[in-house]
């Protein structure tokens, strides 16, 4: 009974990496080494009585071996579920008891930690963050109750339009290499990883060279460098990674559909994006905005929504990983007008790509990324993303300070070579759920169906 | 898809496990508030509610109508929905998407939203754009202007977010079937968004209708969150809101329920399912009508059964049986009617609905005949109070929880001291509250299965 039905669909799931621009009030960064040298990101808020803590170890998911995907996802999950002298009842008790939230989750290029609690229990939540990486038990018990979790989870994403396209998506755009593979496994691979995969993983993949580490709220510099050697202090000093080879999306067109019986086809599109550190990311940023990121304000959402109601959501966004750069959209319609909607998704390229946006556009779209931005800065939940996020993608302390004149740079120009570079229908890699009408599997894709 | 989750009116659960008794979090003279905020209202009926918060230099704006999918006429369902989305489509000033091209160009982010009970349209913006916004929000209470050549795309885009939030989704017209059969009467017991049917018949008259009805100051609720002052947000709504003239506003008055004398038992079939799943629903007492005490015992037992992994319903049936792979429970007690205290779980490969369903009756049956221990309550109130300190961190959420409350009948008093009750509940209150819920005759079990399969 509850529903709640909104205008626009509520914010899209995109790696926490890219929707960084500026604060009109600045928040103050301090760097905080501890006396062990362990280095941390805080911004001091004393007016709510909480810390929230987030920390990200480098790696992720496409580390994991391919007979065992979904590797980084088990531990994520099963971390809390026991560590130390703690059993996983005990653990989860402790937690409960002084209302401490801990988890833990796992993504293409990282494994992350978030630590939330009342700031009288900062000690106690610190010390069972540290017990949960450095000690944790992975008991048979947790272990197979989690896997059982995730396994009918798998399952039930064998009839869900938005998993199988997202999925099918990434194995045409990346074959062989590790991105193709899905962050939470198969059912397969779920049940393939023993308990001592998950000590390895333990083990090896968090160390404190691949780690950063934000912290808000209720807490000074100094109890907190006391905190970060206790909780950080016994991971070993480099992870045993390597990093994944550099690669890029399929460089050819190409639709695969996967035929389901359901009134609306989701459909899924991209291609070539850029990486964090490519100079073109900000004329890139820009661009998206224009062209699918803006919720209404922009140039998808009008002509397919407001104009000819063929969607309730049609949406862009950049996805910058460390080691391809990804554009992609999508959006769900009925099966009548998948062929409609997705030709119109190409004139919008093409007409991008060869007039460019106008002067209008581009003002209002850097208004609005460097107005908007202290909205983000306004929980002390989302500055802590915000910490680890700058960090992650090797941006300076006094980089909210920077990114206007970053986007403000942005011209015409560069807007227009960006498109040519990336939004290319002929290049365009498409996956659709549903039961399309007029519309065939084209390249790759046809070969895979 | 929901932008919120107002902590004490939908409190998620899941198991439990015995120890000592935790701590007490909170003592007597330190139960927090649940927010601070300064209240007026103005002479044309407009409520005005602030919460100030000068962490950040941003605000949120919202306007609640007390006027939802539950208030609509027969034959007219998901008009208060469809409305919600034709407000942005102008006003004797403004174009249609101006509103929105207004609220971005000055880094503004927007949405709004329906649901039963309430409508509510937002805006999150640095802080020296209040004014502007509240003089376009209090414009399109009093200006709106639509044509056919605007409603009909609309129309069709409303159509496109059925099909992906309910008909796409098995799970999700079951629980649209499971609503209709709890309430055989109620408006509750229609989808928010409509039935298919009857939004396609919508037109431009009945939008209109629905505007000229609901929508007036002595109807809403203005909620401003941030780094503002009160008194200037007083004298700001006065300035922009104050005009408006009020309306006589029809009586809030819905066919209520007979009495439900028969449990009843709903199971649904598709292909499209792949893992089984049980759920009962009891009507349960919601804040706005009912005794505050059964109702805020009834949420500290929505977290004792169902609240995380220490839970009752988790730890026993997913930990300790391992029958289940989710079990859990909710209870919304925000409604303006009558809600319903779920109880939901899953049965691992190796189980079936049945072991679900026995385990979980055995454990009910259990509390109604020997109540909680003092250690589930304790546990239960530590989560509930932090919550409350936690609310603090966003203005959005307090802003929500707020407006939700109050658009659903509840007083500024009942959501402050939410708290303070939640800590006053006791073990008697609990075993009473669930004695009173747990009627069988007064419930609805919902099975829903793959195709072909017999449980």
């Amino acid at each position: 009974m509850l529903q709640i039905y909104c205008r626009i669909a509520a914010g899209l799931v995109v790696a926490f990496f890219l929707l960084i621009s500026l604060p009109a009030r600045a928040v103050e960064v301090t760097e905080v080494t501890s006396p062990g040298g362990i280095k941390a990101w805080l911004v001091e808020e004393a007016s709510i009585p909480i810390v929230s803590m987030k920390v990200a170890w480098r790696g992720g998911a496409s580390l994991d071996p391919a007979d065992k995907a979904g590797l980084a996802y088990l531990a994520s999950s099963t971390m809390d579920e026991g560590a130390g002298e703690l059993d996983s009842k005990n653990f989860q008790e402790r937690l409960s008891d002084l209302a401490i939230q801990l988890s833990f989750d796992a993504n293409k290029d990282s494994f992350s930690g978030s630590l939330k609690t009342l700031s009288e229990n900062t000690e106690e939540a610190f010390r069972l963050f540290g017990l949960a990486i450095t000690g944790p038990r992975f008991d048979d018990e947790p272990v197979e109750r989690i896997r059982g979790q995730i396994l009918a989870s798998l399952n039930r994403k064998l009839s869900d339009p938005n998993s199988l396209a997202g999925r099918a998506w990434f194995e045409l755009a990346f074959g062989d290499h590790p991105y193709a593979q899905p962050s939470e496994g198969t059912i397969d691979t779920m049940a393939a990883i023993t308990r001592d995969d998950l000590a390895a993983f333990a083990k090896t993949r968090l160390g404190k060279d691949n780690m950063q580490i934000g912290v808000v709220g209720d807490i000074s510099a100094k109890e907190l460098g006391v905190l970060l050697d206790k909780t950080f202090g016994a991971l070993p000093e480099q992870a045993g990674i390597s990093a994944i080879p550099q690669t890029e999306p399929l460089p050819e067109a190409a639709i695969r559909i996967i035929p389901q019986d359901i009134p609306q086809s989701v459909v899924i599109f991209g291609g070539q994006g850029v990486k964090r550190d490519d100079p073109d990311y900000y004329a890139a940023y820009v661009l998206n905005y224009i062209l699918g990121g803006g919720s209404f304000q922009s140039r998808l959402t009008e002509e397919i929504r407001e104009k000819r109601g063929l969607v309730y959501s049609v949406y862009s966004y950049l996805y910058p990983m460390k080691a391809a750069g990804l554009q992609m959209g999508g959006f769900g319609t009925s099966n009548a007008s998948v062929k409609d909607a997705l030709d119109l998704v190409e004139v919008e390229l093409l007409r991008i790509r060869e007039q460019g946006v106008t002067k209008e556009e581009l003002a209002a779209a850097k208004t609005y990324l460097n107005g908007s931005f202290p909205l983000s800065l306004s929980s002390n939940d989302s500055i802590a993303d915000i910490l680890v996020a700058m960090q992650f993608s090797n941006l300076p302390i006094d980089y909210l300070n920077d990114r206007p004149a970053l986007i403000n740079a942005v011209s015409e120009e560069d807007i227009k070579r960006v498109a040519q570079k990336l939004l290319d229908p002929e290049k365009l890699i498409v996956v659709v759920a549903g039961k399309p009408e007029n519309l065939e599997a084209k390249g790759v894709g046809a070969e895979k169906n | 898809m929901s932008p919120m989750r107002p902590l004490f009116v939908f409190v998620l659960i899941f198991g439990l496990i015995f120890g000592g008794n935790p701590e007490k979090l909170f003592a007597e003279e330190n139960i927090p508030t649940l927010f601070d905020p300064k209240v007026t209202t103005l002479d044309n009926g407009l409520q005005v509610v602030v919460l100030e918060d000068h962490r950040a230099p941003v605000v949120t704006h919202m306007v609640w109508y007390r006027a939802g999918a539950a208030d609509e006429k027969p034959l007219k369902s998901g008009i208060a929905h469809f409305l919600e989305h034709l407000m942005f489509k102008g006003t004797k000033t403004l174009q249609p998407g101006e509103f929105s091209e207004i609220v971005a160009k000055n880094g503004g982010q927007e949405n709004a939203f329906t649901s039963q009970d309430y409508t509510a349209y937002f805006q999150n913006v640095s802080v020296d754009k209040l004014p502007l916004f509240m003089e376009m929000e209090a414009d399109r209470m009093a200006n709106l202007v639509l044509t056919d050549e605007v409603v009909a795309p609309e129309l069709k885009v409303v159509l496109e977010e059925r099909s992906q939030r309910t008909d796409n989704n098995p799970a999700a017209l079951f629980g649209e079937q499971f609503d209709a059969a709890q309430f055989l009467a109620h408006p509750y017991g229609t989808p928010v968004i409509g039935w298919r049917h009857e939004i396609e018949n919508l037109t431009t008259e009945d939008a209109l209708e629905w505007y000229n009805t609901h929508y007036a100051p002595n109807n809403a609720i203005l909620i401003v969150a941030g780094d503002v002052d009160a008194d200037d947000v007083f004298k700001l709504a006065e300035k922009y809101y104050g005009p408006i003239a009020e309306k006589e506003i029809p009586k809030r008055e819905r066919v209520q329920e007979p009495p439900q004398l028969a449990k009843r038992v709903l199971e649904m079939s598709d292909k499209r399912v792949r893992q089984p799943s049980w759920r009962q629903s009891y009507l349960a007492p919601s804040a706005r009508s009912e005794d505050q005490m059964n109702v805020r015992a009834l949420e500290v037992l929505s977290q004792i059964l169902g609240g995380g992994v220490t839970s009752r319903l988790y730890d026993n049936l997913v930990v300790d049986k391992k029958i289940a792979t989710s079990a859990g429970a909710y209870y919304r007690s925000g409604s303006y009617d009558k809600s319903t205290f779920v109880l939901y779980g899953s049965p691992t490969p190796d189980s079936n609905l049945d072991d679900v369903e026995t385990a979980i009756h055995a454990i009910i049956e259990d509390i109604v005949q020997n109540g909680v221990t003092e250690t589930e309550i304790a546990r239960a109130k530590n989560k509930l109070l932090a919550d409350a300190i936690y609310a603090r961190d966003s203005i959005r959420d307090a802003a929500n929880i707020l407006g939700s409350s109050l658009a659903s009948g509840e007083s500024i008093d009942q959501v402050v001291n939410w708290p303070k009750n939640i800590s006053k509940v006791t073990a008697e209150d609990i075993r009473n509250a669930a004695k009173s819920v747990f009627d069988e005759r007064q419930s609805v079990v919902g099975r829903l299965l793959p195709e072909q399969v017999k449980s």
